[in-house]
């Protein structure tokens, strides 16, 4: 399936190359490093370490999918906690009460947010710009408060898992603990990846057209729609299957802690603005920096929440394209290379 | 009796989001501009207007004269220091400038007021009752705040269409670069209309106040009732707006009549059968 028009001279066009190679592969070193790292952790770290790490992996595929949505696909939902909650409710469903194993179980909850978004999709689509944004938020409350009315589950103050189906991942606690830290880190370096190789496919491309003029992409051959349900259901997809391994860790979920908009999706979009949105590498940069403030900041609660928003409306004002926006103009650097850049073919000369 | 009952107070409740929303759908009018704060705007105006109320012992009514005029100068500031700045063509920066506003907002009448439910005592007037039957009896307070906001957008209605100035918004929202040729300063006229639109936000906080307790949180909310209210009439008129906060009212109300968990929930499913059927809105005015 071709999703452009392919242009005879693509080769020529369109290239990946970087060009201050050196101070790239610095970059790839450290991000070798530090995954050398997270893989061992469990051997080296303690209980806290790997919370935290899996906490911070959850966070940054959040983080990566709302970018793609939001930065690549011009998509600006400020209701993808819609998702989360639906596939943290999905999990409880699926192994409480369909006797389903917790790791089938993660991805069919992705699929079922999935499903979820297909009407989503069809009525938000409708609404434009900021409209779509509010709309988003709209459709999340109302999968909320529709939760909220299921009795069986607990209704508003929500269930705990049985321990019977937390056993059935590992018999001891560590063995149990380990599984699980490596599902978070499995699930963030995927997303990354499929992010990654969409990005520069085709596809990607035809996103980020239909994000600079829909107009434009539309009279060139894009199938915008097919291209916008497509990001949109990959999004709620990943979102579901997060938001069923968070609510894995925590054993516990409630219809106001699964649909939170502060924690799912305003801490998401600051994560984003400040790392750095419409590019792979910000979103990392920005949760690095949201863990490492939360690390230091954290009792100082709504301070803050305040103090986040300050960076982030400033950021948005003299810095739209974020911290790594920043560094990667400064040092004409990029690790994840998806920009097409013009290069004049030498052949000639 | 009580499904009357139900669709009067929906009304009446109706009246009061369509209050929320008139700021919103102004905005929109006049510089295609969505703050999504205005929902934690509407609930600074409530605090502010409490601060009046309990340090210089006014009545709820009275610090209308203090808190519009604190906001229509808030929304100018507001809309001349920061959000004139990132207006055009990407939608992007827009939403989440004022995104990040709505949680500083939030934050800061967390941090200064707590949690704590607070609620605007307008005396007498709190109890206060019409009797039409003898099961059927509506509040004054609710009426007036209804009556209020058919006054609000009745004179908007006349400022926008009768007026010099309001031609001017009218200008400038049909092509500011021209309207620029005019001589006219278009920060300014958007600054204007965003001072307007949270003197209209500070009115309908004082009467939600009066009505019902209100705490830092409550602002997302409002937003999403003005958002509906502003969708279901159709993006830029403003009397499909009052039909459009009285169908979500009147959609609640009945909704809490049938069970009581239901009431926020049916209002979001009328909305959403509404954009199903008619994505436009039902008095649509303006495309965008």
């Amino acid at each position: 399936m071709s999703f452009t028009n392919k242009n005879h001279n693509a080769e020529n066009l369109s290239s990946f190359e970087s060009e201050n190679s050196s101070l790239r592969k610095i970059f790839i070193v450290i991000f070798i490093l530090l995954l050398v790292m997270a893989v061992s952790l469990p051997w080296w770290g303690g209980r806290s370490d790997m919370r935290l790490v899996s906490e911070f992996c959850y966070y940054l595929v959040l983080a990566q999918l709302w970018n793609l949505i939001a930065g690549y696909g011009g998509l600006v939902s400020i209701g993808q906690h819609a998702f989360v909650g639906l596939g943290g409710y999905a999990f409880f469903i699926f192994t409480v009460y369909l006797g389903v194993h917790p790791l089938a179980a993660i991805l069919l909850s992705g699929v079922f947010a999935l499903i979820f978004a297909i009407p989503s999709a069809y009525l938000l689509f409708r609404l434009y710009g900021a409209y779509f944004a509010v709309g988003t938020w709209v459709l999340a409350e109302v999968y909320r408060l529709g939760f909220a009315q299921v009795t069986t589950m607990g209704g508003g103050s929500g269930m705990s898992l049985p321990i019977n189906i937390i056993k059935k991942l590992g018999d001891s606690k560590f063995d149990r603990e380990m599984l699980l830290y490596f599902i978070s880190l499995i699930l963030a370096l995927s997303v990354i990846a499929s992010i990654y190789f969409v990005l520069r496919s085709s596809w990607g491309l035809a996103l980020t057209a239909i994000r600079d003029s829909e107009t434009a992409a539309e009279s060139l051959g894009v199938k915008k729609r097919l291209i916008k349900y497509s990001v949109y259901l990959f999004a709620a997809f990943g979102a579901g299957m997060a938001g069923s391994i968070i609510y894995l860790n925590k054993l516990r979920i409630s219809p106001d802690s699964a649909f939170s908009v502060s924690d799912w999706t305003v801490n998401i979009i600051f994560i984003v603005v400040i790392g750095g949105l419409g590019t792979l590498e910000g979103p990392i940069i920005g949760a690095l920096i949201f863990f490492l403030l939360r690390e230091i900041l954290a009792d100082f609660g709504s301070i803050y929440m305040i103090f986040l928003g300050i960076v982030a409306v400033i950021v948005m004002l003299k810095f739209p394209k974020g911290i790594w926006g920043f560094i990667s103009s400064y040092f004409n650097i990029e690790i994840f290379p998806v920009r097409r850049k013009l290069l004049i073919s030498k052949k000639g000369t | 009796m009580s499904w009357i009952d139900a669709i009067l107070q929906g009304t009446l409740l109706g009246g009061q989001y369509a209050l929320f929303a008139a700021g919103l759908s102004l905005i929109f009018g006049v510089m295609r501009l969505v703050n999504i704060a205005h929902g934690d705007l509407i609930v600074l105006s409530a605090f502010i207007a409490l601060v009046c109320v309990e340090s210089l012992n006014l009545h709820p009514l009275l610090s209308i004269f203090i808190v519009c005029p604190i906001m229509f100068c808030f929304g100018y500031a507001l809309q001349k220091v920061i959000l004139n700045q990132i207006l055009g063509k990407d939608i992007l920066p827009v939403i989440l400038v004022t995104f990040g506003i709505s949680i500083i907002i939030q934050n800061v009448l967390f941090e200064i007021f707590s949690a704590d439910s607070q609620r605007l005592l307008s005396g007498e007037l709190d109890t206060l009752s019409l009797k039409l039957s003898d099961t059927l009896s509506i509040g004054w307070l609710p009426l007036i705040a209804f009556l209020a906001s058919i006054a609000v957008i009745t004179s908007l209605q006349f400022f926008f269409y009768k007026t010099k100035t309001g031609m001017v918004f009218r200008a400038t929202s049909d092509n500011s670069e021209v309207v620029e040729l005019m001589g006219v300063n278009r920060n300014h006229v958007f600054a204007l209309a965003m001072g307007v639109a949270l003197a209209v936000a500070a009115l309908a906080a004082i009467f939600m106040g009066m009505r019902t307790n209100f705490d830092p949180s409550v602002g997302p909310a409002r937003l999403i009732y003005a958002f509906e209210a502003v969708i279901i009439g159709g993006l830029g008129s403003l009397w499909g707006t009052l039909a459009g906060g009285i169908i979500i009212g009147v959609s609640q109300a009945i909704g809490a009549n049938i069970n009581p968990g239901w009431q926020v929930l049916s209002g979001h499913l009328v909305f959403l059968f509404i954009l199903a059927i008619k994505p436009n809105g039902l008095f649509p005015k303006t495309k965008d």
